[in-house]
């Protein structure tokens, strides 16, 4: 290839970014050419994201330049990255839930005029997705699409507002394997007509499969840049942690002991009042990682949350040592020594406006030695969250600190802190290492095989198959409701979960896409 | 020696929020024909010059720090009470009728059963909202605003009909009061000769018990974790329900303890225009203050004395009570935006920034001094 002989398309010069308190990119020089994919990879705070923000004029950088095809730029709104060709979709999609695929897709767009013509928007939005085989139906609201479906809107937006230059921050996050492999598909499609992308990534494999070159973010600064083909797996870790990282987990064998979570033909309806769980039967056993594989809005959380009393059974029974906790309220499930690491962290697993130390009390403020009677014990507390903070290594500027002011990392740590603490019998952890980095993700996985080892159930869900397969004793695949089977890990093939995540089971023979039974054609 | 940034970024913020308000009222007031400063100079010092003024706005901060504490309670468990006005009113009913039905009692006995009343009053008032919306989840602003105009309308049936004064009924001019209350039910006067009374020494000491029970039990704890995040402390094992219905329990009788001081210590029977929107001033007083009772308290204070001065700039300036209200508005919508900026993080990052930039250029060419 002879990249330096083009002019870049984007090319950004000795960009800094500082954040009251935090230096997030510190003269960072990035440069991106066409028909080009480069992986923007690094650890949770290594200032990937902000750097794109300041690219899709989110942000505005304190210090560098910017310049898009060879021409400098003054970004200082979306707009204006719109008008050069950038678009990005952010980690938490920019969809507007209540209303359709097509509304969101011309959502603020000036051109459309008082009045859209639909029929126009809808032709030539149907044009995109045949031609990049991103398939959704245009008159769905947004809340009724999975996960994935909203990142093919995301996407097919942009590609409607003619964006040659693609930033895609953490987009396999959400996704199955097949999904991923879908996405990567529609990206080298991008390539071949020489449009260009940035995709941000902690997770090494999809480096590998899906760029061209990649840049190395550490603590805001450019750690390395390499052509993906001169590179590994191993050495990009330890380029992005600045150590090597052990890729091996250490576990005790496999001794279950007696059930500490049963759960028999349980029922349940999801927010929108439609089943979500169907006949959900299993165990978890003493010592035991039950891990769930599937993905994301296929009943998981819903199932998390039947556990742990926040959500009401139809039918069926929940069983916690042998007791019959079914339909049990939250603090009677968490007297019974349950804990549970949530999906949603921000707004369920923490309150933002409170104080660190006041969230890792959230669970313990009604004993001893936090509170005597009615009155809180702040010193106590203060001292508690202390010492959790040291040993769970919570970067936080004190223990008053607003939870919100912490990055997505420490917070999960913080709920990890509380959680692990408060586990007497069984842990439920819901994608836990979700967002996380490989320094991160690791103490997550380790502190889940320390329970294990200890003699607790742990009930993990993932969608990271490999992760399942490294972590888990056991692994169950839930699709649409129901557990389509049971795998030992030891000797689980990661394709044949793959198939069951998508809705096909083992018996049958001929794959069917996930997707057909939900886009009318 | 420069001042520090954060100084001088107060003080730069300060000074143009001070511009602002000055600029507002200086439209009305050029309008009116009557001089800006000597009218600012009245309302914020006029008050202050002598002990009438210092002690009637003490008697108007009074129902303003205990509205504002209820309020504080409310909002800080995510319930937005806007039916401060109709459980002071409830308050009220509750306290008078309980005065005038027991006069006999010695007035340590009776006073505190006319607080408990009055509060009861409001709680009830408070708790109907506090139900509907912790039960059926109908929205409390919708419900405490109904609320107020029941209540509004309760009691002047009540004053004109079963709790009139007979005497007003025997005259026929047919005043809308109640009648006197005991004595046995007055609070003392502090001050002989002056309104201000011994409710605010019961104002003060809830403002502590509200920090207590906020900061420092588990039932603020978990009130303020449903109030900060409802889905996170459900979670958590806090019964979110339960909280919205105490919060507004307290709510309320916190209005309606602020109606039966107002009823006991000042007026002494029930007369219509009581409240005169205490219950809608508490609101901004417990904004104003953080809704946290120690800027509770200063924030009543101000509040009254911008009350009295309002008062008094119609007597000295000949400028309408109604105008007055209008640079009121101004000033504090001025004092609110300044706290917000002075409080970004970003905008004072940016600010601070730019000064060095500054500096340095000032340094290097050494040819202008400080210019701020």
């Amino acid at each position: 290839m002879e990249k330096e002989k083009q002019v870049p398309v984007v090319e950004m010069r000795s960009v800094t970014k500082t954040f009251p308190g935090v230096i997030a990119n510190e003269c960072v020089d990035l440069s991106l050419y066409a028909g080009e994919v480069l992986a923007l990879l690094g650890e949770n705070g290594a200032g990937k994201s902000t750097l794109m923000n300041v690219l899709c004029g989110l942000y505005r950088p304190d210090e560098g330049e910017i310049f898009i095809r060879g021409k400098k730029a003054e970004i200082n709104s979306p707009r204006d990255s719109q008008r050069l060709g950038i678009g990005m979709v952010h980690q938490n999609f920019k969809l507007v839930d209540s209303m359709t695929v097509l509304e969101n897709i011309i959502l603020g767009m000036k051109d459309q005029g008082f009045i859209p013509d639909m029929k126009k928007v809808r032709a030539e939005v149907a044009t995109l997705s045949e031609k990049y085989n991103l398939s959704v139906n245009p008159d769905a609201s947004i809340w009724q699409l999975s996960v994935g479906e909203q990142q093919r809107v995301e996407i097919l937006k942009l590609l409607y507002r003619k964006a040659e230059i693609l930033i895609l921050d953490e987009p396999t996050a959400v996704l199955t394997p097949q999904e991923s492999q879908e996405l990567s598909k529609v990206i080298h499609l991008m390539r071949a007509e020489g449009k260009s992308a940035i995709f941000i990534t902690h997770k090494m494999e999809e480096v590998m499969t899906f760029s061209d070159r990649v840049m190395v973010l550490r603590k805001g600064k450019v750690a390395a840049e390499l052509s993906t083909t001169s590179t590994s797996p191993r050495d990009l870790a330890k380029l992005m942690v600045g150590r090597e990282v052990l890729f091996e987990l250490e576990k005790k064998p496999f001794q279950p002991g007696e059930a500490v979570l049963s759960l028999e033909k349980v029922c349940a309806l999801d927010d929108r009042g439609l089943p979500a769980l169907k006949d959900v039967s299993f165990e978890v056993r003493k010592g035991e990682i039950v891990g769930i594989a599937g993905v994301a809005g296929n009943g998981q959380r819903e199932l998390a949350e039947t556990i742990t009393g926040l959500r009401k059974l139809t039918s069926g029974s929940v069983r916690i040592q042998q007791k019959d906790v079914t339909n049990a309220k939250p603090l009677t499930i968490i007297k019974a020594g349950v804990a549970h690491i949530p999906q949603d962290r921000a707004s369920v697993g923490a309150v933002g406006d409170m104080s660190v130390a006041s969230n890792l009390a959230m669970k313990d403020y009604r004993k001893k030695p936090l509170s005597i009677g009615i009155f809180l014990l702040p010193q106590q507390i203060l001292s508690m969250a202390k010492k959790l903070i040291n040993a769970f290594r919570i970067a936080t500027p004190s223990p008053e600190t607003h939870v919100k002011f912490l990055s997505g990392g420490n917070i999960q740590k913080t709920i990890l802190a509380r959680e692990i603490g408060a586990c007497k019998n069984l842990l439920v952890a819901v994608y836990p290492s979700r967002g996380l980095d490989i320094g991160a993700t690791e103490s997550v996985r380790k502190q889940l095989i320390e329970q294990r080892d200890k003699g607790l159930g742990v009930l993990f869900i993932s969608e990271d198959i490999d992760e399942l397969i490294q972590v888990a004793d056991t692994i169950l695949v839930m699709f649409e409701g129901k557990i389509m089977g049971s795998v030992p890990a030891a000797s689980a093939d990661p394709e044949k979960i793959g198939l069951m995540m998508a809705g096909v089971s083992q018996l049958q023979n001929e794959p069917t896409d996930i997707r057909q039974g939900v886009i009318p054609s | 020696m420069k001042p520090s940034p954060r100084i001088l970024y107060i003080a730069l913020v300060s000074l143009a929020a001070a511009v602002a308000a000055i600029g507002i009222a200086a439209i009305v007031l050029a309008i009116l024909g009557a001089n800006v400063f000597d009218t600012f100079k009245v309302i914020l010092t006029e008050p202050l010059k002598d002990i009438f003024g210092i002690t009637e706005i003490l008697v108007r901060a009074i129902p303003l720090i205990l509205v504002g504490l209820g309020i504080a309670i409310s909002f800080r468990s995510g319930i937005l009470n806007i039916g401060a006005e109709g459980q002071i009113l409830m308050g009220i009913i509750a306290a008078a009728a309980t005065a005038i039905a027991l006069p006999g009692l010695p007035k340590i006995v009776l006073l505190p059963i006319v607080f408990l009343a009055g509060a009861l009053g409001g709680a009830v008032w408070g708790a109907i909202a506090g139900y509907l919306r912790a039960v059926l989840g109908v929205n409390e602003i919708l419900s405490t605003v109904m609320l107020n105009y029941i209540a509004a309308q309760l009691y002047g049936f009540l004053l004109r009909g079963p709790m009139i004064d007979p005497a007003e009924l025997q005259t026929g001019s047919g005043t809308p009061q109640s009648v006197r209350l005991p004595r046995s039910a007055w609070i003392d006067r502090i001050i002989p000769g002056t309104r201000l009374h011994w409710g605010i020494a019961v104002a003060l000491v809830l403002a502590v018990l509200v920090y207590i029970l906020l900061w420092r039990t588990t039932w603020g704890f978990k009130m303020r974790a449903a109030g900060a995040g409802a889905k996170a402390a459900r979670y958590g094992g806090i019964k979110v329900e339960q909280c919205l219905l105490m919060a507004m329990v307290l709510a309320g009788a916190f209005a309606g303890l602020a109606g039966a001081v107002e009823v006991t210590g000042v007026h002494r029977r029930a007369i219509e225009g009581i409240s005169s929107g205490y219950g809608f001033s508490g609101i901004v007083v417990a904004l104003f203050g953080g809704l946290h009772p120690a800027g509770i308290v200063p924030s009543a204070f101000f509040f009254g004395l911008l009350l009295i001065g309002a008062d008094m700039t119609q007597r000295m300036m000949s400028i309408p009570a109604n105008m007055v209200l209008v640079l009121q508005g101004a000033v504090i919508l001025s004092i609110i935006s300044a706290k917000m900026v002075i409080n970004d993080p970003y905008a004072f990052d940016k600010f601070s920034r730019a000064l060095s930039r500054r500096r340095k250029k000032d340094e290097s060419g050494k040819t202008t001094g400080e210019t701020a």
